[in-house]
């Protein structure tokens, strides 16, 4: 016991020491997510509040052609720039970025309108660009509206009712609720909190295990009439400690993060209070030793620091795997899902976003799922550290 | 006293140690010399424990080193090949890491620790974290680590390598002073002079094979001739199914 707590403290020491481990380890891991995070849902808030508190701006060439149109643009407060450019120099304007949506009305317009026929309208837009697209659909939207006014006058004059050419009146009734909205938007947030976890001790195990043996001071160390697995094991304690600090950073700067970008705008409410950051707290902390028996014993294998980099960034993706899958097929909490780790702790997380209680049952499946294995790959780390091979 | 009993060690396809048996006594220097290559750090890394023989056994005052948490391991300090340290601890704090695992209590660390300061003349650096260290300064810090639990037993891997002629010297004297105390002290050279400077007993070693044990002038007079390194070169000539050790062992020397 004494042993397993010298090597923790001295492995704990060495990388409080060592400034670039722990910039990675308590900064960039933890800080990265939550940042990211704000900084993508306060652009999507930007968007959405573009698109329906903007005023629609359009470019309208031959405007002297309908003034009807103008009218009815102007009073859906529409910003109209008046150009007269034919329909090619209008392409040309919208390729070359002087115009965003074009609207052009050709000369045979105001005749075709007057003979009940199709009157032509150039709507020129880049479809390719997600900014122009929203704003050629808003157009499209109230030119269609237009059109509709105009064709209901034309069947009441002929004494035919409107709504014969209605059949059917399609209303969208979305049952979302404010927070479960907003889950879509912070769904990704578990696999950065997860992310914050494995990050905090990635260069921990890869320094006691593989940068060890690069170093020169494994074979010294394993002289000493120390079980192997009293070694190993202060170094995953370690490793451990750092993964609980990079959560909880992580998780104070979520709180932070999105106090600042409310979602409110959104229709949306996030729950993350304090409260909700000691529940993914405490959902997460079966997570840590798995992680850090995951990332030694990875570690363990390798040859060199390099090696151990290169095996170890690709853990890091490793819980993506089940959230991805899980929001494919979009899976409800259930008992017989936690006790794949990485997904109980999404789906979990996700639970408390939506403000629904957990079960008991669910928790503790969960943990006890995560530090079984845990323990599993705690023994086969102990086992390898045995054979003599671990010396390369 | 450290004892080989038959120790065998195949890796692969190559036999690292052939029934080596040797013993080497306290208050004494014992020499492993071999050529390059020639199975020295195998028998040193099953005498310390960390290589496990396919047959024969290490004993340590006569307890079998066999099991991570043996007696034996307690009377042994050992300095490998790499004398790698932690550059993030200071001198002082990497030489208390490993009493601690020794078990060895705060006070009585730090006790030794400024015992072997003294001895191994650390004054200067001791404070310092070992990044950066030189060759001369990481040695004398492995050195010290594998000093402060006080073994009677002390094996050492090439213990000169890459030092330069001041702190050879400066480890010669550490060796002697250790000796008249009373350690076992077994170490490993393909360096003659040393060998012939420190040794009390010379174990000559080639292809995993003991080929020659004795003191220096033993071994002289038993091979006919004049100095030992003529003696090595002999010894290893005429070892069965060895051509070529000769020509291999003059390119070795330096």
């Amino acid at each position: 016991m004494r042993a397993l707590l010298t090597v923790y403290w001295k492995e704990v020491l060495e990388t409080l020491r060592d400034r670039r481990t722990l910039w990675s380890a308590l900064v960039f891991g933890p800080l990265f997510g939550p940042l990211l995070f704000g900084v993508m849902v306060s652009h999507l808030l930007d968007q959405n509040v573009i698109e329906s508190e903007q005023p629609l701006s359009l470019h309208l060439c031959g405007a002297t052609q309908a003034p009807g149109l103008v009218r009815y643009l102007e009073s859906q407060g529409v910003t109209l720039t008046l150009c007269n450019w034919p329909l090619a120099e209008a392409s040309s304007a919208v390729r070359h970025g002087t115009a965003q949506v074009v609207l052009v009305v050709p000369e045979e317009y105001p005749s075709r309108l007057i003979a009940a026929a199709p009157a032509p309208l150039y709507l020129v837009a880049d479809s390719a660009d997600s900014q122009t697209r929203k704003v050629s659909e808003r157009a499209h939207r109230i030119l269609s509206n237009y059109a509709s006014g105009i064709a209901q006058q034309r069947l009441q004059i002929r004494g035919i009712d409107p709504l014969l050419a209605i059949p059917v009146a399609v209303d969208d009734v979305d049952v979302a609720t404010p927070s479960g909205r907003a889950v879509v938007v912070l769904g990704f947030m578990t696999y950065f909190v997860l992310f914050a976890v494995l990050v905090g001790g990635l260069y921990l195990a890869i320094d006691s295990t593989a940068g060890e043996r690069e170093r020169g001071s494994l074979e010294a160390l394993l002289c000493l009439p120390v079980p192997r697995s009293i070694l190993v094991g202060g170094k995953i304690l370690a490793t451990c400690a750092f993964m609980c600090l990079s959560l909880a950073i992580s998780l104070i700067t979520f709180v932070c993060v999105l106090h600042y970008v409310p979602l409110e705008p959104l229709g949306m409410s996030a729950n993350m209070g304090l409260a909700t950051a000691f529940k993914f707290f405490a959902i997460c902390l079966p997570f840590v030793p798995l992680g850090a028996t995951l990332m030694t014993f990875v570690a363990s294998f390798t040859r060199s620091y390099r090696e151990a980099q290169t095996y170890l960034t690709a853990v890091l993706l490793v819980p993506t795997l089940p959230i991805a899958f899980a929001s494919i097929y979009s899976l409800k909490t259930h008992p017989s899902l936690m006790i794949i780790p990485s997904l109980s702790q999404h789906l979990l997380m996700t639970s408390v976003l939506k403000g629904e209680s957990i079960a008991p049952l669910d928790m503790l499946v969960s943990a006890t799922a995560c530090l079984g294995l845990a323990l599993f790959l705690g023994m086969l780390t102990a086992r390898h550290w045995r054979r003599e091979t671990l010396l390369g | 006293m450290i004892e080989a009993q038959g120790l065998c060690k195949r890796f692969g396809a190559i036999d690292a140690a052939r029934d080596v048996s040797f013993t080497a006594h306290d208050g004494q220097i014992t020499g492993l010399l071999g050529p390059n290559g020639a199975g020295k750090s195998t028998c040193l890394r099953m005498l310390y424990g960390v290589v496990t023989p396919d047959r024969g056994a290490a004993r340590i005052d006569g307890i079998d080193l066999r099991g991570e948490t043996s007696a034996a391991r307690a009377r042994l300090g050992v300095l490998p090949h790499a004398v790698g340290l932690y550059g993030n601890l200071t001198a002082r704090e990497n030489i208390a890491y490993f009493g601690a695992l020794h078990g060895v209590g705060a006070e009585e660390i730090t006790r030794r620790t400024a015992a072997l300061v003294e001895s191994l003349d650390m004054h200067a650096f001791i404070e310092r974290r070992a990044k950066g260290f030189s060759q001369g300064q990481r040695l004398k810090v492995a050195l010290a680590r594998a000093l402060v639990h006080q073994p009677g037993n002390l094996v050492l891997d090439e213990p000169t390598n890459g030092l330069d002629v001041m702190a050879i010297r400066n480890v010669r004297q550490i060796l002697l002073e250790l000796k008249a105390e009373g350690h076992c002290i077994l170490f490993s050279s393909h360096v003659i002079q040393e060998v012939v400077a420190l040794c009390d007993r010379v174990v000559i070693i080639g292809r995993g094979r003991v080929l020659a044990v004795g003191a220096p002038q033993e071994i002289i007079q038993q091979t006919g001739t004049a100095s030992l390194e003529a003696a090595f070169l002999h010894t290893l000539d005429s070892a069965p199914g060895a051509p070529d050790a000769a020509s291999d062992t003059a390119a070795g020397i330096p």
